[in-house]
This record gives structure tokens, C-alpha cells and sequence, in this order.
């Protein structure tokens, strides 16, 4: 039997569980005597606390504990960087709760274990605290006064400077016959989950055991820190991971309650579950993007790019978290986008400051440098009077430059290149779908009261991060197969793509696989997670070699009771034959082999992104007429799933591009904490969105062919929508230089250019 | 997220919830469509000692109509008055206006009384109230008591209503066949509280020229405002481009916005012009 379910449409197997109210999410669980914590969070921006006085709290009905600092002997652990940990993040690092400083808005201090949430909430304000004020800030210009400092020790409110490197473009821009200098800034977002976080902890002190439900993207790496944090074996750990309403690369790092949960569950030996609120959501979870560049691009007089140089400063928040520094990393490192860029000399200032602090938010960097380099291309295709398209035609790297070397950066020595790929048959296929030709008439042209216009961006995605992935099948009691994942499930569907890939390779119907498990401790030995669009090129391959251990393993049982050679045992469906003779399948019951796939280098999907817009220039709205993007996956293994990986990342792409802005008072008080005040996408915003998936060109680094896709669509969606209402407030001059492109934005743009007219 | 603690109540007449709020010491707030009330709460905003739900009481349920105006009863939610075909002519201000209100869902629970003694600067309901010159009927343990729009909003979130009192009624003046109108508004999101929203009204003689303006705006400032100088702008004349050109700038300098994280005060100000001469224009149509 042959398969092709790779390549094929699936609809997603976890659907029907979740469509009929089965899901088990982290809070569906309540073990008897669970206590509900409810985390007191910091209202001050900045200060040094002088008491946290918790015993009128303790009086009310209800409360068992009230959790601080003082309860840990040793001080509060530090959480250590995920990504990047460089000795120059360690001054910065986050304690696990506040002790003698707190640094912004909803950081922990402490911990209410209560009967309910709602005794839980009602008991904060009666825990008193007295915090002296220090002067807080939330612009990384004050913070770069080092004026007033988060960490006096330190002596510097900069963590670090990223350099980013290549060629020599002191010298390129001093011979450069072209170049442009501009500032451009990027909105602060965060990957909002539709179910916020939540950990739940249980304690077995018989057996010194913690279980912790609610993990998700990397269990394994969390078991690591939380076992030195506590002073476990890991052993003694278990992750399990439970149903999950969405990632974005927030979810899942290593967070101050996933040392604080478990810990309190050890404290009072009762079982404590926490859920993070919505409230909570928005200033504890992980924020990301806000960045501002100072860059420069040369060219040649047809529009060849010769370099790209300047500063780009990210704003940090209070503390480096796990994987905080990657995006401020990959918006110089990436910067080039999929163009073909000789010379490059960027910095990359990560400058802390009094608000949440930044992690990585589907498509970490990549989002704010295509904002940046397709806003640059735009403006130099009008400096000098070359079409936008073959603006981009004339960069967009080859095949026959493939694999192509992007620049290094320094102090972590990150060299990479790009893998496979034409990438202007992505921009033809998309200037066809969307019919440019017949479209670009109404280019900045007044219809009916609106101004149409046309807005492209290319984008590369990268993927597949290294070191390793792992898994596992086993042969059930009735001859069905169980499959495990060391990657995690956060949304993504990956327990309808793994199917697909094993019963493609093991040659049977899917049905057989009986399960697909994931993320948890216990079912692999080892794995690495769901994070940088990795879980189908790592885990997938990971699962293509298990299933060749899978096989050899069966041939080899096979041919101890058949009594022939391995090589002449067949495996089918739901028996094993050699030698004249066979036996069903379930009697090998048990047997298990187990596979991984190692892998340092990188898959970088590529694409591109057009719209169409009409701009009301009195209301300065945008709405979108129409939205094409072409992805090439290298392989799609399920096309439905991939779409809606496309369509869902775009959305949250024009999110941040119109509308989502996190934002603080001068003081660090945050005034974005509701959703009312941090404006996502509902259903009505965006409706006209399409997608093409191509898989032309494989990815030459692993054995499925495929790269990593969760992330195309956000990546280009801010370049492509500003240069859009450029176009279409061409007439008045309009350069958006930031997101998002609000209506008070653009009109501001409008009247701008209008009074240089009138000027 | 979680509501603080309160006690609650469900009276089966006016009297007994009338009693029950003045037993709290200013402490007790009515409880009718919650759609502001219970986010407040949640957020612990608003922290009520006891909730005196309103859903029992029989009588303020309905729309009257009739030849001295539109009688809406203080538990009438969106959805009656989107649904009622008679307030396409006896008030079509109102309808237009309310199509605007949040959302499918909150339009099926939130109410006129709830809407209206909330007093958000930027919600239709109370914007179309004062626009229209309405009359409110309250009623506490002194017995009832009519106060007009005019008086009735103080400021953002704070009105004339007493802490034993409980809007019973919002009557809105006859509405004249030949009267035209317009109602303009625009958020960032469909259904967001607006940025500004301008309602209008005037009554057009034979010969075009108008008179009696009412020009109401939301969203800009500190409360819901009429504004007397676009509304003289457009007594006396025929509305051509000109005029509307005129209300549309006597609108703009008369509001007193400030910027806020959704949108800066110039914008709003401009805004506001640009919303008031659409309405005219579609009144015109």
C-alpha cells in the first residue's frame, strides 16, 4: 500500500475533540483539595519595596497562605536566558518574585493560596505593601541617559549591543552613488492566546514528586530550570501538557508562576492551580516588537542594493527573559529580508526599561525588519524613479545564489544562510493571483470619495531550529500505533500532520495511528519543543527515522517467531508474515523504537505579500480590497492546516499593522490593560484575505523536503499595508514611518502633506 | 476578574427596589442589562454593596408611541428597538443611532436605563437623549420626578440621578414627518466606543431652509454635548455646501477633545467636522 496523505488536504483529526466540548485545558482540572492562587501583582512602575505585610490577608475565610520572598531561604531563583544566555544578560535576569526591587506594572509579589479565585482576588487588597518610588521610565531614550537605572549594579540600562555584519559598508556607502536615511518605529504587541496561561502543581511528598499540568513549547527545557530551582532530580518532575488555546511564542518560556506554582504546591502540600486572567494576560505575558531604527540603504542608480547600516534600539522591558533577545537579534540579522544585501553594518541596542518584558511573538524580529526594508525599498523606488516590482525584482535573491550567506552577528556568532529557493517565482505567482496589471490602475487614484492604493513586500521565514527533536512509536494491545512527540502541541494541528507522515512511511491507513502524543515528560526521553516554526522539519523527520527503527524493530521480533530473516518479513496493515506464516500485529504489543533527527541549519520558506486598499483620507481608514500571499513551504504536508497557518498569522500581521499598541504613561503605568484598550482583530476587520502555497523547491536540509510555515503571514503584513497607504496617499506625499496605522496616524500624514502643498 | 462580593436582589415592584436602594447608603446600584456594570465590577472599578436587578419589574419593558413622542421604558434593550417597525418613522434618529451600539450580543442584553444612567461620554443612547431634547422619569423613595437631558448629564459617568433613584422612562419629543437626520459615528473597531459620533436633526421648510438644529456629538471630551454654534450655523439656511462647510468648521472649533491612546485630539477635533458634514449630507439625501 502506498500513501500520499502527505500533500493531502486532511481536515484536522483534534478537531472533532475539541468541536464536541472534549478539550482538557489546564483549568478544566481540579484535583480534590486544590487551592486557587491568585497572584498580587505591582502597581508601581519602579521602586524598592520596604514591606509586604500579608497577616490582615491571612485572617479572611478562606485564605490559607500568602506567599512572598521571604518563604524562599535562599532568595527568590533567578530565571535563566533560554536562548542567547550570554554572562551579559545575567545582570538582568528575573527573579522568580519581587524581593528588593519591583521593575514594572504586574510584576509578582506575592501569592494568595484561597479556597476560590474570588476569595483569591477579594484578599489583595488587604495585603499591605509600602514601595518607595524610584523614577521610572518607558522610552528607551531616557532609559539611554542611564540616568536612572533598573539595575544599579549594572551601571548601564543597556543589556547588550547585537552587531550585525557583513562585507564592509563603510566603505560601499562611501563609494555609494545613492542613499537614504530613515527613522522608523514598530508598535509594542504581544502574542495573546486566546486561552490565557495556567499552571497547576501537585505534590506527591511520599514519593517527592511534582506534577505539573498547563505546560506547553518546551517542557523539557522548563523541567530543566525548575528542577535546579527547587532542588529536584528531574526525574521527579513530570510535564504534562494539556490541550492549549495557542502559542505565538509566548506561551510556554519559562515564566516567574512556573517556579511559583509548584513551589507553593510543595509549601502547603495541597495541589494549587493558577490562570492567568486577561488583565493578568496583558501585563505579565511576554510582550514584543517595539523597536525604532535609524538605518540607511545604498544603492545603485538602477536600484541595486549595496547596503544597509545604522542602529535599531529595542525597548526590553524590565528584565531579560528566556528567549528575550531574539527578537532584537533577528531584526539585524534579518534585516535584508529575502534581498540580496552585499554589505552590512547594523547595531542593535537592547535598552531595558519600567514595562513587561519582551520574549518572542511569532515572527520575533522578522515582522519589524520587513516593516523596515520594504518601507526603504519603497521610498528608493521613488527617489529614483524605478518600479516598484522591479525594485524588488532586481534583489530578490536566486536559486543559483542558494544557499546565500546572510550577515553574522556578533557577540553570539550567528551565521546562517538561506536554503533553497527562486524567490521571484513566489512574487510573479503572486502578481498574477492578485492581477497587478489590471489592479495598479487604480493605483492612488480618488474613487467614490477613497483613495486606492497598491501595497507589495517579499519576506523570508526561517525555521526548523536545531539541536535535535525526538520520537517514539509503539505497538498498542489491539496492533494500533501510538505516536510520541518530544515537540509540543500549542494549536498547530501537529497530531493530524504527524499522523499523516507516520502512516506514510509505516504504509498503512491513518486510522491505525491510534494516538499522537506530545509535549509531555514522560513519553520521550527527550525534546525540544514547539518554537521557530520547528515541529514538522524537526519532529517530522525525527518521526521519519523512528518509523525506520519502528520497522526494523518489527522485522526483527517478526522473524524470531516466524523463524525467517529480517529481511524477509513483511509488514502489513495489521500483521506480520515471513516464511509462509504471519501473526497479528497486537502481539507484538509493547514493542517500541524510537527515533530523532539532528540538525543545525535552517529552512527559510519564502513568499510574498500584496494588497490593495482604499484609504478614507478625511477618517483616515484603511480597508482592504484585496490581500494575495504565495508561501513556498519547500513541502506542504497538509495544505488545509497550512492555510490555516497562513490566513491566522496574517490576521495577527494586520493586527499589529492597524491596530494593537501596548502602551505605558511616562511613568511605566500601563494604559493598554484591557481589550478594550489593546484592539485586536474581530472576525469584521480583515474578510478578504487569499492564500497560495507552492512547494517548488525543497529544503535541501532534511528529509521531508519541508520548512518551517507558521509564521509567513504576520512576517510581511506591516511593510505591505504601509507601503499600501503610501501608494494611495501618494498624492499627498504620505511616508508612514511607523505602526500601527491608526486613524489618527494617517490623517495626521494627510493633513502633513497637505499643508506642504499649500506651502 | 472576579466579582467582588455583593448581595443581590430581585423586587418585584418599583416600590420595594426603590426601598432597597435607599437601605444602602448610597452603597446600592440598580442591576439592569450589566453590560457596563459587570466589567466594571470585575475590573473592581465599581464595588456596589448590593445589586438591585430590575429584570422582575413588569412595567418598564415597553415602547410607547404616540402623538406626544416615544416612551422608552428604562429596561428596554437594543434589540426591542432595532426590531420595532414603528420607530422607522416615529423615530429614526434613534434606530440609526442604536444600529451602532457594541455588538450582536451586548445589543441583546444592554439597555436604555442601563445605558443612560452609566453616562459614558461616548454612548449612542445618552448622545441621542440629549440631541433630543428627552425627558427623563425617575423615581425614588420622595416618589417620581422628570428631569430634561439638559440637566441630567453631569459629566463622564456622573448624572442628576440620586442614589435611591431609578430611572423608570426616557420620553423623546414627537418626531415631525418632514424633519430630517443623520447619525455618523466612527470607531477603530466596528462596535468600539466611537471616536466621535455626531447625531443631527433639523426641520425644513417648503422653501429648503431649515431651522430648529439639534447637533449632538459622543466620543469627544468629557461628556456628551449638543453644540449651539454649528446648530446656528445651520438655523436659516438651505444647507448647500457652503453651510455644511460652515456647521462642519463651527463643529470642529466648538468641541473640547484631548488626546487620548486611541487617537489625538486634533484628529478628533477634525473628526467631528468631517462626521457632522456626512450627516448633513446623507439628512440631505
Amino acid at each position: 500500500m502506498k500513501n500520499t496523505f502527505i500533500g493531502a488536504p486532511m481536515e484536522r483529526r483534534e478537531d472533532l475533540r475539541f468541536l464536541r466540548g472534549k478539550g482538557t485545558y489546564v483549568d478544566d482540572l481540579a484535583p480534590e483539595g486544590l487551592l486557587y492562587a491568585v497572584i498580587l501583582r505591582s502597581s508601581v512602575a519602579h521602586g524598592r519595596i520596604r514591606s509586604i505585610d500579608a497577616s490582615a490577608a491571612l485572617k479572611i475565610e478562606g485564605v490559607h497562605s500568602v506567599i512572598t520572598a521571604r518563604d524562599m531561604p535562599d532568595g527568590p531563583p533567578i530565571i535563566p536566558m533560554r536562548l542567547q544566555p550570554l554572562p551579559e544578560f545575567k545582570p538582568f535576569e528575573q527573579p522568580v518574585i519581587a524581593h528588593d526591587k519591583v521593575r514594572y506594572v504586574g510584576e509578582p509579589l506575592a501569592v494568595v493560596l484561597a479556597s476560590s479565585v474570588a476569595i483569591g482576588e477579594d484578599t489583595l487588597e488587604h495585603i499591605a505593601v509600602e514601595i518607595d518610588d524610584l523614577p521610572a521610565f518607558s522610552e528607551w531614550q531616557v532609559a539611554a541617559q542611564n540616568k536612572s537605572l533598573l539595575f544599579e549594579q549594572a551601571g548601564t540600562n543597556r543589556s547588550l549591543t547585537f552587531y550585525s555584519r557583513k562585507g564592509d559598508a563603510d566603505a560601499a556607502f562611501a563609494k555609494a552613488p545613492y542613499a537614504r536615511k530613515e527613522k522608523l518605529n514598530t508598535g509594542r504587541h504581544y502574542g495573546l492566546t486566546m486561552e490565557p496561561r495556567g499552571v497547576m502543581a501537585e505534590w506527591d511528598a511520599g514519593k517527592g514528586r511534582l506534577t505539573i499540568s498547563g505546560a506547553a513549547k518546551v517542557p523539557f527545557f522548563n523541567r530543566r530550570i525548575l528542577a535546579k530551582q527547587i532542588g529536584l532530580p528531574e526525574s521527579a518532575i513530570e510535564m504534562i501538557e494539556n490541550d492549549v488555546g495557542g502559542g505565538y511564542g509566548a506561551r510556554g518560556e519559562f515564566y516567574p508562576e512556573d517556579f511559583l506554582i509548584p513551589f507553593a504546591a510543595r509549601h502547603v502540600n495541597r495541589p494549587v492551580k493558577w490562570i492567568e486572567d486577561r488583565r493578568e494576560n496583558l501585563m505579565a505575558m511576554n510582550h514584543a516588537r517595539e523597536t525604532e531604527a535609524h538605518i540607511e540603504i545604498a544603492c545603485e542608480r538602477d536600484g541595486t542594493i549595496i547596503g544597509l547600516r545604522g542602529d535599531v534600539h529595542t525597548d526590553m522591558g524590565a528584565y531579560m527573559r528566556t528567549n528575550g533577545a531574539v527578537g532584537a537579534r533577528n531584526v539585524v540579522q534579518f534585516m535584508g529580508g529575502p534581498y540580496r544585501v552585499p554589505h552590512v553594518k547594523l547595531d542593535s541596542h537592547l535598552w531595558m526599561s519600567n514595562k513587561t518584558p519582551v520574549g518572542t511573538y511569532r515572527g520575533p524580529g522578522r515582522f519589524e525588519s520587513s516593516f523596515y526594508i520594504e518601507r526603504l525599498l519603497d521610498m528608493v523606488a521613488g527617489d529614483l524613479g524605478i518600479d516598484r516590482i522591479e525594485m524588488r525584482r532586481r534583489n530578490l535573491v536566486t536559486a543559483a545564489e542558494q544557499p546565500y550567506p546572510i550577515a553574522s552577528v556578533q557577540p553570539t556568532d550567528a551565521h546562517d544562510q538561506y536554503d533553497s529557493g527562486e524567490y521571484s517565482e513566489a512574487m510573479n505567482r503572486a502578481l498574477k493571483e492578485f492581477n497587478w496589471a489590471e489592479k495598479s490602475k487604480f493605483a492612488g487614484k480618488l474613487i467614490d470619495g477613497k483613495y486606492h492604493g497598491l501595497g507589495i513586500a517579499c519576506f523570508v521565514e526561517g525555521g526548523a531550529a536545531g539541536p535535535k527533536e525526538s520520537a517514539r512509536l509503539e505497538v498498542n494491545g489491539d496492533g494500533t500505533i501510538t505516536v510520541f512527540m518530544g515537540s509540543s502541541a500549542v494549536g498547530q494541528g501537529v497530531e493530524t500532520v504527524f499522523a499523516q507522515i507516520a502512516a506514510d512511511a509505516l504504509e498503512i491507513p491513518m486510522d491505525r495511528i491510534r494516538h499522537v502524543y506530545h509535549g509531555s515528560t514522560t513519553t520521550v526521553s527527550d525534546g525540544y519543543g514547539a518554537y521557530h516554526s520547528r515541529s514538522i522539519v524537526m519532529g517530522g523527520s525525527a518521526l521519519l527515522d523512528a518509523t525506520e527503527k519502528f520497522q526494523a524493530a518489527i522485522r526483527e521480533a517478526g522473524a524470531k517467531k516466524l523463524g525467517c530473516r529480517p529481511d524477509e518479513v513483511k509488514i502489513g496493515e495489521d500483521t506480520v508474515s515471513g516464511g509462509g506464516k504471519s501473526f497479528p500485529l497486537a502481539e507484538l504489543a509493547g514493542l517500541t523504537a524510537e527515533g530523532a533527527f539532528l540538525n543545525k541549519k535552517h529552512t527559510y520558506s519564502y513568499g510574498t505579500h500584496i494588497a490593495h486598499v482604499t484609504v478614507d483620507a478625511k477618517l483616515g481608514q484603511v480597508q482592504i480590497l484585496d490581500y494575495v500571499v504565495v508561501q513556498d513551504v519547500g513541502r506542504a504536508i497538509n495544505p488545509l492546516t497550512l492555510r490555516g497557518q497562513i490566513i491566522g498569522s496574517l490576521v495577527q500581521g494586520l493586527g499589529g499593522a492597524m491596530l494593537e499598541h501596548l502602551q505605558y504613561d511616562e511613568q511605566g503605568q500601563f494604559l493598554t490593560g484591557s481589550l478594550a484598550d489593546y484592539l485586536l482583530p474581530t472576525a469584521t476587520d480583515f474578510p478578504n484575505l487569499r492564500c497560495f502555497v507552492t512547494d517548488d523547491y525543497p529544503s535541501p536540509i532534511n528529509p521531508l523536503g519541508a520548512k518551517g510555515a507558521g509564521e509567513g503571514g504576520i512576517v510581511a503584513a506591516g511593510g505591505v499595508m504601509a507601503n499600501a497607504v503610501a501608494n494611495a496617499l501618494s498624492s499627498f506625499g504620505a511616508q508612514p514611518r511607523r505602526l500601527p496605522l491608526s486613524p489618527s496616524y494617517i490623517w495626521e500624514l494627510v493633513q502633513a502633506g497637505s499643508r506642504q502643498a499649500a506651502e | 476578574m472576579k466579582l467582588p462580593p455583593f448581595e443581590y436582589a430581585a423586587p418585584a415592584t418599583l416600590k420595594e427596589a426603590v426601598a432597597l436602594l435607599a437601605s444602602h447608603g448610597g452603597e446600592a446600584k440598580p442591576l439592569a442589562g450589566g453590560q457596563s456594570l459587570m466589567p466594571m465590577m470585575a475590573f473592581r472599578i465599581a464595588q456596589p454593596s448590593l445589586l438591585v436587578d430590575l429584570r422582575k419589574l413588569p412595567d418598564l419593558k415597553s415602547i410607547a408611541i404616540d402623538k406626544d413622542g416615544v416612551r422608552l421604558g428604562a429596561m428596554v434593550r437594543w434589540r426591542d428597538i432595532q426590531d420595532d417597525k414603528r420607530l422607522a418613522q416615529a423615530h429614526p434618529l434613534l434606530q440609526a443611532a442604536i444600529a451602532h451600539v457594541a455588538h450582536y450580543q451586548i445589543r441583546n442584553r444592554g439597555t436604555v436605563g442601563g445605558s443612560v444612567c452609566h453616562a459614558d461620554p461616548a454612548a449612542e443612547m445618552p448622545g441621542i437623549a440629549l440631541t433630543c431634547d428627552a425627558e427623563m422619569t425617575v423615581m425614588g423613595k420622595g416618589g417620581q420626578r422628570v428631569i430634561k437631558a439638559a440637566d441630567f448629564f453631569l459629566g463622564a459617568l456622573t448624572t442628576a440621578l440620586q442614589p435611591d433613584e431609578i430611572l423608570i422612562e426616557v420620553k423623546l419629543p414627537a418626531w415631525p414627518a418632514g424633519r430630517r437626520f443623520g447619525f455618523q459615528e466612527f470607531a477603530r473597531r466596528r462596535g468600539d466606543f466611537a471616536m466621535a459620533g455626531i447625531a443631527v436633526f433639523y426641520d425644513p421648510d417648503a422653501g429648503g431652509t431649515a431651522s430648529n438644529a439639534h447637533v449632538g456629538v459622543i466620543g469627544v471630551g468629557e461628556k456628551q454635548r449638543r453644540l449651539g454654534k454649528a446648530e446656528a450655523a445651520i438655523n436659516g439656511s438651505t444647507l448647500d455646501e457652503a453651510a455644511i462647510a460652515k456647521a462642519s468648521a463651527a463643529a470642529s472649533a466648538e468641541v473640547e477633545p484631548q488626546d487620548d491612546i486611541h487617537a489625538s485630539a486634533a484628529y478628533r477635533r477634525a473628526l467631528t467636522g468631517t462626521l457632522l458634514e456626512r450627516a448633513l449630507k446623507s439628512a440631505a439625501g
